[in-house]
């Protein structure tokens, strides 16, 4: 008889479908339901650090901009700290600061934005001291398994260069598309990130 | 850092083998949506270890009731009222605790109450289609519902898909995190769907599929359904103590 290692198969994702929204945002698909809404406030209103803008599309293969995707985001604090107990230092994080959110397209233009706070640096693996970034997930109607990929900010040219991350892109022209662009308007900072799904530009994803 | 649990290790690697294809010409939404380059393979970090955690004061006691969280006093949905339960474990077989389970669902006319569709089954004045609940300490979660019906879509002109319920849990970290879809045993459009059959593997599209389970009925009440879902597995231990893991 043989030998069997028992372990279980981590159940087979499937499309979020274009109505990801009853489930995830119900607002966005049109009705209230739930007294709070989860993922709406990323930072919270203690958050300490700049607080900025961020926003973009998500681009298909063919240049159209996808109008019924969902985006998550996880990110640390001003400080590099995420709020959870398996991050050293979490109980210093502010009160109110989840650094989670969820992120709804337009419907009809695609273009989507986050209000949050600007993260710190925060030590990765082997002592190497990761850049800035915002982890990102994206799901959508088409999108089998939902993909995985970072923003970084472009004034953080020299912890970008050093972040081990994005040093395993082994194609430095390809590490661009992990750069939101920074600028001003009206006075709040905004920094600009557009995903390529597909075809010239095609954004980094990660299998983590 | 008082009162926090053993810290634990890295994630397993995830079998893409297992999991559709980001391509599939078959579905063909997927075809302009697919990254056409490879992924780039990380070792777990901070950023993927850690994930956000939800607490019983982000929801409310009836979140998880479909039966009556939309519906008007003294009414209910339309259609068959089911129960789905199931266990949130990890590939260790263990249980995942105090996660996050969100639904989503048709309700029993293939009709969804968003603003995008147009399908011409009817919208139920008393159906919402969402739910909501955290596993208890053992990794449970369940929902009363209505089965979903099935409904047509435009991949092939005449395709139809299978009554399914949509399933998002977040795990103990980012890594973790997974949407799928839950299928119901017997269902003939199963075998036909496009979506289904983005999954290569027979016994991987077996796992989708929730298991009438009488012993878990309420008679003269509700028809039960049982569904687990599996979370990747991870090692005991963080990586900068013990890099052998166990």
């Amino acid at each position: 008889m043989p030998q069997t290692l028992e372990y279980l198969k981590e159940t087979p994702s499937q499309t979020a479908g274009p109505y990801v929204h009853i489930g995830l945002a119900p607002g966005a698909a049109g009705f209230q339901i739930y007294d709070q809404e989860l993922g709406q406030d990323i930072a919270g209103p203690n958050a300490k650090g700049e607080r900025i803008r961020v926003e973009g599309l998500v681009i298909d293969g063919t240049g159209s901009p996808v109008k019924d995707v969902l985006l998550e985001v996880w990110q640390a604090n001003a400080d590099g700290i995420y709020p959870h107990p398996e991050h050293a230092g979490h109980d210093t994080v502010e009160e109110g600061f989840r650094g989670w959110g969820r992120v709804i397209t337009n419907f009809e233009t695609g273009e989507w934005a986050f209000d949050t706070v600007k993260p710190g640096g925060l030590m990765g693996r082997n002592g190497q001291m990761m850049a800035p970034h915002i982890n990102l997930w994206i799901v959508a109607r088409g999108i089998n398994v939902g993909l995985n990929t970072r923003l970084y900010f472009d004034d953080e040219a020299e912890a970008n260069a050093a972040d081990p991350v994005i040093n395993v892109v082994e194609w430095e022209k390809r590490r661009e598309t992990l750069i939101a662009k920074r600028s001003e308007r009206d006075g709040q900072t905004v920094y600009r990130f557009d995903i390529r799904l597909q075809g010239d530009g095609e954004t980094v994803f990660f299998d983590i | 850092m008082t009162n926090t649990p053993a810290k634990q290790g890295e994630f397993y690697q995830r079998d893409r083998r297992w999991h559709p294809p980001a391509y599939d010409k078959d579905y063909k939404t997927s075809v302009a949506r697919s990254p056409k380059l490879s992924l780039i393979s990380l070792e777990n970090t901070p950023s993927e270890i850690t994930g956000p955690r939800f607490g019983h004061g982000d929801l409310t006691p009836i979140d998880n009731d479909l039966l009556s969280n939309y519906a008007q006093p003294d009414q209910s949905p339309i259609g068959e009222r089911i129960i789905v339960h199931g266990r949130v474990l990890d590939e260790n077989a263990r249980p995942v605790p105090n996660t996050l389970v969100e639904i989503w669902q048709a309700n029993a006319s293939g009709r969804y109450r968003h603003k995008k569709d147009t399908y011409l089954g009817a919208i139920d004045p008393n159906f919402g289609g969402c739910g909501r609940t955290m596993t208890d300490e053992n990794g449970y979660y369940y929902f009363r519902t209505v089965k979903p019906g099935a409904y047509p879509w435009r991949n092939w002109v005449n395709d139809w898909r299978p009554a399914h319920i949509h399933v998002s849990v977040f795990g103990s970290g980012f890594a973790q995190r997974l949407i799928t879809q839950l299928y119901f045993e017997g269902d003939p459009l199963v075998k036909t769907c496009p979506i289904v059959a983005t999954i290569p593997d027979p016994d991987a599209i077996e796992q989708l599929i929730a298991k009438l389970d009488m012993n878990a009925t309420i008679p003269l009440d509700t028809i039960a359904y049982k569904f687990d879902i599996v979370l990747r597995g991870r090692r005991s231990t963080l990586f900068e103590n013990r890099l052998e893991g166990n």
